[in-house]
């Protein structure tokens, strides 16, 4: 009758009111450093954190990616932030990697790549794409300050419980598309607001062959269609992941943990709030065309039209993205040049991610014109793909290739694009403003962030790959 | 925690779905700390979205579905706390925004898409209409008279109408706490 939510829901209930508010005890707290206002707050009350064992903390949002020296920092405010991560969990006895660690990354690749995140935990983090732990069947979300603040003093939180939905994908994705692909299909489907106050479970079999490295691109994108998680029930493919990591349970305990993991997934009867399906055949490669991931369209298609809308306020929004995007109603996605290609980020900065990307740069090179950057999401897949020879290839082909970090998809750290370029971005949000005032980002998969450099516009990866 | 109980002012409105957090506070402005005055950027790269009004004579917001989505960035709500408002209404939030509203005493309110779409109509016609909201009774009144009672947990009504602190109302149960980790097994 249960569903993974209800299950982990209830290992981790402390306190229930009547009112339906449960206070829930957090396993894994994530901290980056963006974390500064959090440990203000405490402070202010005279708090310290309850369990910082059960915290792990790294920076990624404000580190320089052309460098690993934090004197490259554009200026003394990102240096602060920085600086109050170090002195913050430094006093607190919080365990952290830094900017010199080889291990530094992005926190959500981070989490998953050291074991830190596993099966049935409650995972919490300033971040809302914290849903990408929920790969490895957990109940993963993002918080605001006030809830970090609340989390550090009590290791729990008070939360409602969210509606459950879930995303079965049949059938299996075509050569060449990947979970990118398929995630921006699925928020095209449901909408940006399509799973508000709801918690997705995927399923099916499209889902349970996808990699863990799918499995997280996917589960990344949750909030971008509404849901604070996103989960996958555990299986082979997570314990064959997760197993041999560093925080992974070993010997014994890793027996225990396997036993207790298999009971984590949906009872054959569990009732879902909201089901939703779709065929994993049907799914193109996939680009968004406006400001809200919801505006996700396959790429043989064209820039549609706003005069097609099925109301006003839908056309004048479109219209609105038009604009901003400059974009014309009807032009062929394939006829519009790019200036800048960006490959890494949460949700594409694995090393599959880089596999693929690598895969079409390997013997071309990027367009005259187009700038292009690979930034792994951690300091351990750069060396995974570097022991591969993937930085090579990169860098024969014209990209950068850099140190970890969030970058360009937020640009906090400098690493913006310039107002009226057009990017090619692997990341998750093609919001307003979003890769710096002005940037036009279009949001597909690493291998289409590639074709794209490469072709110097927007361009069908499959033509560019040989198919076996 | 200011307490939130009744609102009765002229509203801003942003007629638009999916405003996330990156066009009410843009990233580069995240590294302010909290005792600067972020209203002073909120909508910093569309300023035209605060309309003609002048600052804090607007306590309530209205806006289309999904207000307040993407980033988790609590600045967001402190921008609009900043700026003077108090009150959203719209016909979803982002989960995450309302619940940093929630913690802030600033008060989202839910009613259903038509009916925020015809508060957007009343205000397009008359811009800076008055609206009024009265949390106890759980109800928005709209230009016109006309009253919409709205939902909300009674948990973040109580927070809101007491300017309750969550965190110390937790530290209360910090037994609780404690006796939970005793007997908890790691999953």
């Amino acid at each position: 009758m249960s569903t993974l939510l209800d299950k982990i829901w209830s290992r981790h209930r402390i306190v229930e009111r009547d009112d339906g508010q449960t206070l829930l005890y957090v396993d894994r707290h994530y901290l980056q450093d963006g974390s500064g206002p959090a440990f203000e707050m405490l402070r202010q009350r005279g708090l310290k954190p309850r369990a910082p064992q059960r915290a792990f903390a790294v920076p990624d949002h404000y580190v320089p990616t052309h460098s690993r020296d934090p004197a490259a920092m554009p200026d003394a405010a990102n240096r602060r932030v920085a600086e109050a991560l170090t002195r913050n969990t430094g006093a607190a006895g919080i365990a952290r990697f830094d900017i010199s660690d080889a291990r530094q990354g992005i926190v959500h690749v981070v989490g998953p790549e050291q074991g830190m995140s596993r099966p049935g935990m409650l995972i919490v983090c300033g971040d809302s794409h914290t849903s990408t732990h929920g790969a490895l069947g957990a109940l993963a979300f993002g918080i605001g300050a006030s809830e970090v603040a609340h989390v550090l003093a009590t290791q729990a939180l008070w939360q409602q419980k969210p509606r459950a939905m879930r995303i079965s994908v049949h059938g299996s994705l075509a050569a060449g598309i990947t979970a990118k692909d398929l995630i921006l299909a699925i928020i095209a489907k449901i909408g940006a607001a399509g799973a508000v106050g709801h918690a997705i479970e995927y399923a099916g079999p499209a889902i349970a062959s996808l990699s863990m490295e799918g499995r997280l691109t996917v589960c990344n994108m949750s909030i971008e269609a509404g849901a604070r998680s996103g989960l996958v029930a555990p299986d082979d493919t997570t314990y064959a992941y997760l197993e041999g990591r560093p925080s992974a349970p070993i010997g014994a305990a890793w027996d225990q943990a396997l036993a207790r993991w298999r009971a984590l997934r949906s009872d054959a009867d569990a009732k879902f709030d909201r089901e939703v399906s779709l065929e994993a055949g049907a799914v193109a490669p996939m680009l968004t065309w406006g400001n809200s991931p919801e505006d996700a369209l396959p790429i043989t298609g064209r820039v549609p039209d706003p005069a097609g809308a099925a109301d006003a306020a839908k056309r004048e929004a479109m219209q609105r993205a038009l604009d901003y995007m400059g974009l014309a109603p009807g032009t062929p996605f394939t006829d519009i040049p790019v200036q800048r290609v960006f490959i890494g980020s949460c949700t594409n900065g694995r090393i599959e991610d880089l596999r693929s990307a690598a895969a079409v740069a390997k013997g071309r090179k990027v367009a005259l014109g187009v700038e292009a950057w690979v930034v792994p999401g951690s300091g351990l897949v750069k060396a995974q793909a570097e022991a591969e020879g993937l930085d090579r290839i990169f860098k024969e082909a014209g990209f950068q290739w850099r140190y970890a970090g969030c970058s360009s998809c937020i640009g906090v750290n400098g690493d913006t694009v310039a107002g009226g370029q057009r990017c090619a971005s692997s990341t998750n949000r093609n919001f307003q403003g979003r890769q710096g005032p002005g940037a036009r980002t279009h949001l597909m998969s690493p291998a289409m962030c590639a074709a794209a450099a490469v072709t110097g516009r927007l361009a069908d990866v499959r033509r560019l790959v040989d198919r076996a | 925690m200011e307490p939130l109980r009744q609102l009765e002012s002229a509203a801003l409105a942003v007629p638009r779905a999916n405003v996330d957090t990156d066009q009410i506070v843009p990233a580069r402005f995240l590294k302010r700390p909290r005792s600067e005055d972020f209203g002073e950027v909120l909508f910093h790269d569309q300023r035209h979205l605060l309309g003609a009004a002048a600052r804090g004579e607007a306590r309530i917001v209205v806006a289309g579905r999904n207000f307040g989505c993407g980033s988790s960035r609590e600045h967001a709500v402190w921008a609009l706390f900043d700026y003077g408002l108090r009150a959203a209404i719209a016909p979803s939030f982002g989960d995450i925004f309302r619940s940093n509203a929630l913690k802030n005493g600033f008060l989202p309110v839910v009613l259903p898409e038509d009916t925020v779409a015809g508060i957007l109509e009343s205000l397009a016609r008359e811009p800076g209409a008055r609206l009024a909201i009265d949390l106890e009774r759980q109800s928005v009144t709209v230009p016109g008279g006309a009253a919409h009672r709205f939902d909300i947990e009674p948990f973040a009504r109580q927070c809101l109408l007491e300017g309750l602190d969550e965190l110390a109302y937790t530290l209360t149960q910090a037994g609780r706490i404690a006796e939970f980790e005793r007997t908890y097994e790691a999953p």
